[in-house]
Order: structure tokens, then C-alpha cells, then sequence
């Protein structure tokens, strides 16, 4: 069973709309690899060139902030819930 | 009113079209509203605000709604108090206090981003409002949802004072508490927002609610005799008041209505999280998010969303610097506050009084020049921080001898 990933509204146009998406991987830095391999571009936006997590970018394996846990080298498994939430609070929402 | 050009990323530049829209979808950085300052500069003027009533919307040119207010109304024009007695009792020359402790309609400052945000979030057409607090926030949206006839819904941590939480029920929102704290709150409402057709103020609405901060700053120094303050002591939580005080001042001296002078900001922190106050003396700009324990629950955030640029504004200015205090002198800031100038605030408050002892004690503020201490928040909503370390009355029977007893042994 793969892990859940949240995809904010920003991020959605990578995911044909979808808010989740399963992904495989143990780990953050992967799951962020295979994410970026079934939506080219994603990882992008998500991630400076330097590979680390943008600076208004917040990573949370259910519920917890991965800066609390091992960053990028966080460990997930089957069945935990990834979300990926702007820093600045929120996502995009449009009236039309 | 053609003031504002619309929404621009502070990180990139990418420009949108005004709407409920706060996140850069290139980069993820924060939208903020872009002015046309020489449109406002053909028409503002200092006998131009001074001719208009006493709230918040005589600064209305640099704040971004576009028709006549009808939220916060009332809401502004707080007190700008001379504080002599205090100035004698930290040693400096020239202090005043800004006292948001009393604004209307729910006595903190944020009564003032609010107004803007529901003013904004009406001209938008929504129906429902909501946000993500530490209990000020959420106290003066349910007030002015309530005023405006708007459902609201509100998100606070499952630990806050009984104050806070009565202070926005009695309003009649939806009120719900989340187990955790606020960063678990603010994370969550990310996600609400993110799903439902709601004005959240603090999220979507950001560009406009954060504008609402400058008019603290605006009045201030036009409070001054149109003149800044050369040093500003504010309190930071999620990170929005400070560099918007920051920004009003620019506007001001852009715009020509105080002179060019320099001024310096410095930011206030609980001991108990401090994450901004951390990068500072680091001096990193990564703030590096912490788990928050401390009293002063309403600046309790350990992962603040606007808290990069309250660095940046901070080290921006002349000399800029922040500090944080301990649980112990907050309560001592806030008790000092009350003795000396009678004016009761919440741990937020008593944080900045004894970070501008701190500064001043160790030669970062000067003695001789002006200084004023923000107070955001009011402490009859959160008496459960100072209830132990005050005085018991004296209880006595309601007759003339015992009183006379009492006095006696006062003396």
C-alpha cells in the first residue's frame, strides 16, 4: 500500500487536478523522487536545485513538520498521510 | 479608488489580479498588495487624514478595499500614552506607550486587520469567515462576523484562557478547538481553506488582512506630531505586525507626510519560542521552527509564517535587534506596566515591556531617544498568567474597627 501525498491547489495543475496522490517510497527524499517521476515538474516546485525543501514549503508525515523529524531522510511507510502546505499558511482558493 | 495595482509575490515578483488568492503559485511565496504611489501621492495629505473621523480608514488610500468601509467603523485610533512613569523607572528620557489594549471592539490589535480583511472578504462576496488564532484573532472576527451578519467559523489551540475562548463564543460562531497547538491549528486550516469557500482571513485573505497591521504604525506617528518614533519595540507571534509598522513608516516617508529619519524596529519573544529571535542572534535566515512553552499563549508560534521577514525588517533598520524574555519577567513586565502607567496587558504585552527593559539594560536602546513599546493585547483576557503572583484583598467585616485595625497594620 502506497503512502497518501496532499497536494495543495498550486500544485494541482502537476496532478490533473488531484488534492492526493498515492506515491511510493520509504523515505521523504523519495517519495519526493517517484512523485516527480509519474508528474514531471513537481519536485521542482517543490524543492531548490540543491535537492532541499524551498523556503515556503512545509512537509508534514501525519501532521508532524519533517524539520521536527529528519527533514528529507524522514522515514514513511505504508498508510501514513503526507501533506505538503504552503509556509505562508494555506492554499489558493478562487471564488470562480 | 484606483490605489491599488493588484497582487504581487515578494519572492519573485509573478504579479495576479486581486481575489482571495495569498500563495505564489511559481515559487510559494506570500502575495502582498502593490500601490500606485504616485497616484496617492497626488492626493494624500496630512490635513486630508486629520479632516477624516478617528478610526482606521482615515489612512484608506494605502489600504486595499475599494469601496466606502462599512467594517471598523470603530475600530483604530487607539491611545498613544505619554508613559513618564515608566520612562523614570527603565532610565530613559522619551517613552510612549501605543495601547491597542483598548481597541474596539475586542481590545487587541488585531480588531484593526480584521476590519480590513472582512471589508475585503464582503467586497469579494463571501459569505463565511474563519481563521486560524491564538484567541485575539479569533475574538475579533467572531465580533466583526457578528456586526456584519456573516457565518464564521472559528480554529483555536484546545489550551487557551477561558477569556479568549468566552471572548469569541459569546459572538456565536461555530468555535472549534483543536488538540494541539496552534502551529497543528494553522497547519490544519491550511488544508480547510484549501478545500472550502471560506474567507479564512489569516490564509486566503492574507495580502489584505496583513495591510490592516500598517494602521498601528500610521497612527503612531501621526499620533507623534507626524514624526517616527527612532526606536519601536514589537511583539512577534506569527510575524505580521512588525514588518508591517515597518512598511508604514516607509509609506510615510515615501509619501512625504514625516521626514526622512532613521528609526530602528526590534522584535519581541517569549523565551519559550523564539524562533525568530533565534535566527536573529544566529544570524541565519533560516528560522527553524520550536515546539512553544511559555504563558504568553497568544504569541505563542513556533513556526511563523511571516517570520522571515520580520528578520529581514528588523535587520533592515538602523541598528534593528530583538531579544526574548523569560515567563518570569514577562509577568514582571506586565505588572510593571500596570504599576506604573495603569494600563493592563496580556504576557504578548508584558513580553515587549520586559524586552525593552532587556534592550535598554544592555545598551542596544539608548537612553535619550524616543522609544514606544507596542501593546497588541489586552490581560483581562488571560488573568490565568499573573493570578498567583498578585496581591489577595484583605477580607474584612463590614465594620468601621476592623478597618481601623487593617490600617494600622498597613502602616
Amino acid at each position: 500500500m502506497p503512502v497518501e501525498v496532499r497536494i495543495p491547489t498550486p500544485l494541482r495543475k502537476f496532478t490533473d487536478g488531484a488534492d492526493t496522490v498515492p506515491v511510493e517510497g520509504n523515505s521523504i527524499a523519495e517519495l519526493l523522487d517517484d512523485l516527480d517521476k509519474n508528474h514531471p515538474g513537481l519536485k521542482g516546485r517543490i524543492c531548490e536545485d540543491d535537492g532541499s525543501v524551498r523556503r515556503f514549503v512545509n512537509v508534514y508525515v501525519n501532521g508532524d513538520d519533517i524539520r521536527f523529524l529528519d527533514n528529507l531522510a524522514s522515514p514513511v511507510k505504508d498508510g501514513d498521510e503526507v501533506s505538503i502546505v504552503p509556509a505562508i499558511a494555506g492554499g489558493t482558493r478562487s471564488l470562480s | 479608488m484606483a490605489f491599488v495595482k493588484g497582487l504581487t509575490c515578494r519572492e519573485c515578483g509573478e504579479k495576479y489580479e486581486i481575489g482571495p488568492e495569498h500563495v505564489c503559485e511559481y515559487c510559494f511565496g506570500p502575495l502582498e498588495v502593490e500601490y500606485d504611489y504616485d497616484a496617492i501621492a497626488s492626493v494624500i495629505s496630512r490635513e486630508l487624514i486629520e479632516s477624516r473621523p478617528q478610526n482606521l480608514w482615515r489612512y484608506r488610500e494605502l489600504l486595499p478595499v475599494e469601496n466606502e468601509p462599512t467594517i471598523g467603523l470603530y475600530s483604530g485610533w487607539t491611545p498613544l500614552v505619554k508613559a513618564d512613569r515608566l520612562a523614570r523607572e527603565l532610565g530613559v528620557e522619551e517613552l510612549y506607550v501605543k495601547d491597542d489594549s483598548c481597541n474596539h471592539p475586542t481590545f487587541s490589535y488585531k480588531d484593526r486587520v480584521v476590519s480590513v480583511a472582512i471589508s475585503k472578504a464582503v467586497e469579494l462576496g463571501f459569505d463565511t469567515v474563519a481563521c486560524a488564532s491564538t484567541g485575539n484573532l479569533a475574538n475579533s472576527v467572531s465580533a466583526h462576523a457578528a456586526r456584519a451578519g456573516l457565518k464564521c467559523f472559528i480554529f483555536i489551540p484546545d489550551n487557551l484562557e477561558q477569556g479568549k475562548v468566552i471572548g469569541s463564543v459569546i459572538y456565536d460562531p461555530v468555535p472549534v478547538a483543536i488538540k494541539g497547538n496552534y502551529d497543528d491549528v494553522n497547519r490544519l486550516c491550511a488544508e480547510i481553506a484549501d478545500k472550502y469557500r471560506w474567507a479564512f482571513v489569516n490564509i486566503n485573505l492574507r495580502p489584505f488582512y496583513t495591510e490592516g497591521a500598517k494602521t498601528y504604525g500610521f497612527e503612531l506617528a501621526e499620533q507623534l506630531g507626524w514624526k517616527l518614533p527612532r526606536h519601536i519595540v514589537v511583539p512577534t507571534a506569527g510575524g505580521t505586525i512588525l514588518p508591517k509598522v515597518a512598511r508604514a513608516f516607509e509609506e510615510f516617508t515615501r509619501l512625504g507626510l514625516v521626514a526622512d529619519e532613521p528609526w530602528s524596529i526590534y522584535s519581541a519573544q517569549a523565551s519559550g519560542c523564539a524562533p525568530v529571535i533565534n535566527a536573529l542572534h544566529a544570524d541565519s535566515e533560516l528560522i527553524e521552527p520550536v515546539k512553544p512553552d511559555t504563558i504568553a499563549k497568544s504569541i505563542a508560534i513556533g513556526n511563523p509564517a511571516d517570520g522571515f521577514y520580520v528578520l529581514k525588517a528588523v535587520r533592515g533598520s538602523h541598528g534593528g535587534w530583538g531579544e526574548s524574555v523569560t515567563d518570569e519577567e514577562i509577568v514582571d513586565g506586565i505588572k510593571l506596566l500596570a504599576r506604573t502607567e495603569g494600563i493592563f496587558t496580556e504576557p504578548a504585552g508584558g513580553t515587549t515591556v520586559a524586552v525593552t527593559k532587556k534592550l535598554i539594560d544592555t545598551g542596544r536602546i539608548p537612553r535619550d531617544e524616543s522609544i514606544v513599546i507596542s501593546i497588541t493585547g489586552n490581560g483581562y483576557k488571560t488573568i490565568e498568567a499573573v493570578s498567583a503572583s498578585v496581591r489577595e484583598p484583605h477580607v474584612i467585616p463590614a465594620r468601621l474597627g476592623d478597618f481601623d485595625e487593617l490600617y494600622a497594620s498597613l502602616a
